[in-house]
């Protein structure tokens, strides 16, 4: 039995699985149900200063490969989401607590909030493909990323996490801009921007037309994301993108990520998710008598086997 | 990359379109993919949204009873014979059946995710009771076609305009002291559900209640209709009472599209 313990940004994690964003999130209940089922940890959902519905249904549909989705950010807002931290926090594991704004002022409003909620860690959403105003389109300028990132970090005194867009020219150069800002960590990918399009009505499914395109299908992206990170930020990396199974584990973890995020999986294996990665994960490992997952961090980068 | 992929809408027209009550109108549709009573559908109304409905009728013909109450039911009601609209689905957990006598206590339009089970139970000795309360006669959801299942049918008005007046609970509280059930099903207010399940207590006999809550993936994954970290969409919206009477949400609030809770 190998050990499955890690460490990233400050957090000590008994597995490398963390519940990412947006999944099974809206209710602290659900959040302690992923942690009790076996998560290292979990993020929130991401949570604005207001109220907000996010975008009329359909707001996910199926697609070769995953889901397309386009929620648009709903939250209750961070007041009405104390008491979902609080139930988040009972089982004892880390919780981090995942925000947006639609500036720096705005960031550190509420990661000064989400930190007195408890929370061990923030992840800023600078990602979110479908927001005007918010997520990605922050994201995907490295000063706007840099100067957030500062203002966030000298505004708390728990880890600082930021999630990063692969919808860009370069996504080592926003990575290198949270590092500078002084993130403890970056999170990566989020979604693919991605859409459908019905044949019968000749419109898109979303409601939104476009959305963010997880599951198996983005794998190949997100592991390219998380190898360029790799060699060009110091600062660790929590890499995801369609990890399903423990041999995804293990790739994105020998492309450079300290910890894990999933999401999409939990669809189809709910419950089960996190127990089953890290049995494969422990059989992967096992077998090649590692007795640690930290040993394979950044090792297809050619260091000594 | 290739795979089937289910959680899509299908397009389907509407071949049947029947005005059951001034609320309620009664959609139908063609469509072979195999339900269980007290299952549901994504129903989108392109350009509108995609709304969870029960399914009235679960055979090869699918129906849905709509309530105008809101943007998307009221632009569902709208639609004509002809018009087109997405499916996915069917979704969820259905009533479970039990051998025996069984006893269903509807309230408003709860009924008409359990008129396809009454017809089912029906066909086999011995008949279900069957209790249908509303507000008011004009109200009421399903009579004539539960007594056409064969159904014992009970009816209930809040002020005597039809059948008993009183509450579906009251006609509940009295059948349960005469005769003996093997299962209870309920859908209707959540008040009435808790009141029915408490009712039902007493013979130990099992109580199957369908919940609604605000959904928007249906796969279980988005949050919105959590209740006590269960998701109705998937692990509903037929859930066992023992399951469900426990949870502080139950008849006390529920969760709007932010995931602010609200009063019931």
């Amino acid at each position: 039995m190998a050990d499955l313990t890690v460490d990233v940004a400050g957090l000590r994690l008994e597995n490398p699985f963390i519940l990412a964003s947006g999944v099974w999130g809206e209710t602290g209940e659900t959040l302690a149900r992923a942690l009790r089922a076996g998560a290292g940890a979990v993020v929130t959902k991401s949570i604005g200063p207001e109220p907000r519905a996010g975008y009329a249904n359909p707001t996910v549909v199926e697609v070769p490969g995953g889901l397309i989705n386009a929620m648009g950010l709903p939250n209750p807002g961070i007041d009405a989401y104390a008491e979902e931290v609080e139930a988040a926090l009972k089982p004892g594991k880390p919780v981090i607590g995942s925000i947006f704004g639609a500036d720096a002022g705005e960031f550190t409003t509420l990661a000064r909030r989400m930190e007195k909620l408890g929370v061990n860690a923030l992840e800023l959403n600078l990602s979110c493909p479908h927001a005007k105003g918010y997520g990605a389109q922050l994201g995907q300028d490295p000063d706007v990323t840099k100067r957030i990132t500062a203002a966030v970090k000298a505004a708390v005194g728990i880890p600082v996490l930021v999630k990063l867009t692969p919808n860009v020219a370069s996504i080592p150069a926003i990575g290198k801009a949270a590092e500078e800002g002084g993130a403890d960590a970056v999170c990566a990918i989020n979604t693919l921007k991605g859409m459908a399009i019905d044949l019968d009505l000749f419109r898109p499914v979303l409601s939104h037309g476009t959305g963010g395109y997880s599951g198996p299908g983005v794998k190949p992206v997100g592991l390219a994301c998380v190898w360029e990170l790799f060699e060009a930020v110091k600062i660790p990396i929590i890499g995801m993108g369609g990890i399903s199974t423990g041999g995804d584990a293990a790739e994105y973890m020998l492309a450079g990520a300290s910890a894990l995020q999933v999401g999409t999986a939990v669809y189809k294996k709910r419950d089960r998710t996190f127990r089953d990665l890290c049995r494969e994960l422990d059989r992967f490992l096992s077998a090649r008598r590692y007795r640690s997952p930290r040993a394979l961090i950044g090792k297809a980068h050619g260091g000594p086997a | 990359m290739t795979g089937r992929v289910h959680h899509r809408p299908r397009i389907v027209a509407i071949c049947e379109k029947v005005r059951e009550t001034p609320l309620v109108t009664t959609l139908r549709w063609k469509d072979s993919t195999k339900a269980k009573p007290g299952q549901y559908v994504m129903v989108w109304v392109p350009g509108v949204d995609e709304i969870p409905m029960s399914l009235c009728d679960t055979g090869d013909l699918k129906g849905i009873a709509v309530h105008a109450k809101g943007e998307a039911t009221a632009a569902l009601v709208k639609l004509r014979k002809g018009d087109r609209m997405g499916i996915r689905g069917p979704y969820g957990h259905g009533f479970r059946h039990k051998m025996g006598k069984c006893l269903i206590v509807a309230g408003g339009t709860g009924i008409a995710c359990l008129a396809p089970l009454v017809e089912k139970l029906a066909r086999r000795w011995p008949r279900p009771s069957v209790v249908i309360g509303a507000k008011t006669k004009s109200e009421l959801l399903f009579v004539e076609r539960m007594r056409r299942s064969g159904a014992e049918v009970l009816v209930t008005t809040d002020d005597g305009s039809a059948g008993r007046k009183g509450f579906a609970t009251d006609a509940a509280y009295e059948l349960l002291n005469r005769n003996r059930y093997a299962a209870v099903y309920s859908c209707g207010p959540e008040k009435m559900m808790r009141i029915t399940a408490s009712l039902a207590q007493c013979q130990s006999a099992p109580v199957q209640l369908s919940l609604e809550r605000y959904m928007k993936c249906g796969i279980g994954i988005c949050d919105s209709c959590a209740m006590g970290g269960l998701h109705i969409c998937i692990e509903g919206p037929v859930l066992d009472s023992r399951r469900v009477v426990g949870l502080p949400d139950f008849g006390v609030f529920r969760r709007d599209a932010c995931g602010r809770k609200e009063k019931i």
